[in-house]
């Protein structure tokens, strides 16, 4: 934003006033709000008054059927889209809608697409060592050194993904589990506060999938974790709470087993996809 | 500068180094201490020829660090080596003095002929050596600087790319044809006297150039490696893979490709440099598209990504090329593209793919599994 702009704005501190701290703060629970977010495009409402609060250390499952506004939700928190009303903020000091994608993610807030790409004439070594977070203009890169330190942050995300034995294979060789893995620890070299991860376990086998659910939930608790996934057997097996996404709005949320009885949500959608499978 | 020391611990550098050592000391001995008559001996005119090949192998392994390992296929890199040669060119020019045909003191013949009255505001200054040299990288690295912002900040990759910079050769070709642009129009630079007080025409001259294109040569290899073993050189693989992904990582792509262009385009200037002197000319045809583009096909015969293919495709090519040009001059254009037409089908990794997948088997038969240090 323009400086004069922001210094003419009455509804909060100059910009050079404002504490430049970029830690999170989470003193008061939550690490992730959304108030009344509404987003159309060409007068379909995607998001329609959307409230989401996430707190810190949880990891929250988010289903929906298809065009519930799953995606403009996550493209929403990571500044990819705009909403047209509301307010979303990262912990309660960061308004994540005045800052852009790479401010974003320099905050702590990682995305995992759907599609993993990974960068497969490198090993799973090099993949993590590239994601690190590090000064990343081109003559610090240029003579970078690989310190004791940058090795043990980066044995410590093989152990986490369980990808130890590949590290020195080149990730092109890797299979579609171990390479949605390598994506996710490659978010997790940047050691973000939050993790948002679109399907990962499309496409897995039954083992992948309960490698995953290790994995994720594994990492709860240090980090918070948002999984938007359509796999009911495998939300089941990690969530705590689930929220669940309708016509871009909440329709319930709770456990597992109190959003499955709720009638409203058994009409929308799990009374359909239990009756699929 | 640890990272320039790192390529010394790789064993095909030290095995490339031991090579090129080896090859220039047998080169000088076979000149020096062979009698003429003797079947051994090494002519000035081949220490020449061969001083001209290790010129072209230093352009190719420019050519393939932007290729093989940015994904940026030039073909106008034969405009850097160009401009390199012609500011070497000049400071030769410079040495000629009063010896000229016509014997004006500062002006060079050409412009004598063409009534100019003085030198050019652009020629001030290449009479001393040492701007001369460092004009050798500022001239291609400002041009390479210039160009290669603004094509990468608008993110132009891929055969648009490649399209442009062939552009910009044959731009630079033409002003070069040009009397006006005052660099001696398409007769271009030539009759040289001396380089650093050295006899041009004399065989140690000769020799030293060739082990000075040896020498430039290890130098922009081990270059060119520090660059590829850093993690800059990891961005670089990287971004030619998948260059969104990288530049979500928070990596500047377009900063990353530009230095490492520039880089290059500097080699290439240097290459072109130590060309001149030891053919005695340098003129607009160095410009020529078809130039540019046959240094590319030394780096796929060679075997991209990986630089001492690319050394070994532009000096086997080179020599193929001097030896067809003087059996059957008309065949050569024919067996060039033959080359490459094979090297596309039958190797797709060029000769270097098929010496490290010899290699390979061999270790694999020889030794149990080791692991490789990261």
């Amino acid at each position: 934003m323009n400086l004069w702009q922001s210094m003419a704005r009455r509804d909060r501190v100059f910009d050079f006033l404002a504490p430049t701290a970029s830690s999170v703060d989470v003193r008061h629970g939550p690490i992730l709000y959304l108030e009344d977010v509404t987003v159309s495009f060409d007068g379909f409402r995607a998001i329609d008054n959307l409230n989401l609060t996430i707190d810190d250390g949880e990891l929250r499952c988010i289903i929906g059927p298809n065009g519930a506004g799953k995606t403009t939700m996550m493209d929403i928190i990571t500044g990819k889209t705009r909403p047209d009303t509301g307010s979303v903020w990262f912990g309660s000091r960061h308004d994540l809608l005045t800052m852009n994608e790479p401010e974003i993610a320099s905050l702590g807030i990682g995305r995992k697409f759907q599609k993993p790409t990974v960068f497969e004439a490198l090993t799973v070594f090099e993949n993590l060592e590239l994601a690190m977070a590090a000064d990343k203009r081109v003559i610090p890169t240029l003579t970078a050194r690989l310190t004791g330190e940058i090795r043990d942050r980066i044995d410590e995300v093989l152990t986490m993904t369980g990808l130890a034995e590949q590290q020195h294979a080149l990730a092109g060789i890797l299979s579609h589990g171990q390479k949605q893995w390598l994506e996710i620890g490659m978010l997790l070299m940047q050691r973000p506060r939050l993790l948002l991860v679109d399907e990962p376990v499309a496409g897995m086998t039954e083992q992948e999938m309960e490698r995953t659910a290790e994995l994720l939930t594994g990492l709860a608790g240090k980090q918070s974790v948002v999984v938007v996934e359509h796999d009911m057997g495998f939300v089941r097996s990690i969530a705590r709470t689930v929220t669940v996404l309708h016509q871009g709005s909440v329709l319930a949320e709770g456990s597992m087993d109190q959003v499955q009885s709720d009638p409203s949500v058994i009409e929308v959608y799990l009374g359909e996809s239990e009756e699929a499978a | 500068m640890h990272w320039l020391g790192r390529p010394f611990n790789e064993r095909s550098t030290q095995l490339f180094l031991l090579v090129l050592v080896l090859a220039v000391t047998l080169v000088t001995v076979l000149h020096l201490a062979v009698s003429p008559q003797h079947p051994l001996y090494v002519s000035g005119y081949t220490v020449g020829l061969l001083g001209k090949y290790l010129c072209f192998a230093l352009l190719a392994v420019a050519v393939d660090l932007v290729w093989g390992y940015l994904g940026i296929l030039s073909l106008g890199h034969g405009a850097f080596f160009a401009l390199g040669g012609y500011a070497m060119g000049m400071y030769l020019m410079r040495q000629v003095g009063d010896r000229g045909t016509y014997g004006d003191p500062v002006l060079p013949d050409f412009m004598v002929f063409m009534n100019w009255e003085s030198l050019p505001w652009y020629w001030h200054g290449f009479d001393m050596a040492w701007f001369a040299f460092l004009m050798v990288f500022l001239a291609p690295g400002a041009l390479a600087l210039v160009f290669g912002y603004l094509a990468f900040r608008s993110r132009v990759t891929g055969v648009y790319l490649s399209i442009i910079t062939q552009a910009m050769t044959f731009a630079l070709m033409l002003a070069f044809f040009r009397n006006e642009m005052g660099f001696g129009g398409n007769n271009g630079l030539t009759d040289f006297y001396d380089i650093l007080g050295f006899d041009l025409r004399s065989n140690a001259t000769g020799l030293g150039l060739f082990i000075a294109s040896g020498i430039a040569l290890a130098f922009g290899y081990l270059l060119c490696r520090s660059i590829v073993a850093s993690k800059l050189g990891r961005v670089c693989v990287a971004s030619r893979d998948a260059e969104a992904r990288t530049r979500f990582l928070g990596y500047r792509v377009e900063r990353v490709q530009l230095f490492v262009f520039v880089v290059s385009a500097m080699l290439a200037g240097l290459a072109g440099a130590l060309y001149v002197p030891q053919v005695g000319i340098i003129n607009p045809s160095e410009f020529e598209p078809l130039f540019s583009i046959e240094i590319v096909v030394w780096v796929a015969l060679g075997g991209r990504a990986t630089l001492y293919g690319a050394v070994i495709g532009a000096i086997l090519v080179n020599y193929a090329k001097t030896i067809f040009t003087g059996v059957m001059p008309d065949a050569w254009l024919f067996a060039l593209g033959g080359l490459f037409v094979i090297s596309t089908v039958l190797l797709p990794k060029g000769i270097a793919g098929v010496l490290a997948h010899r290699f390979r088997r061999r270790e694999a038969s020889n030794t149990t599994k080791t692991e490789v240090p990261a």
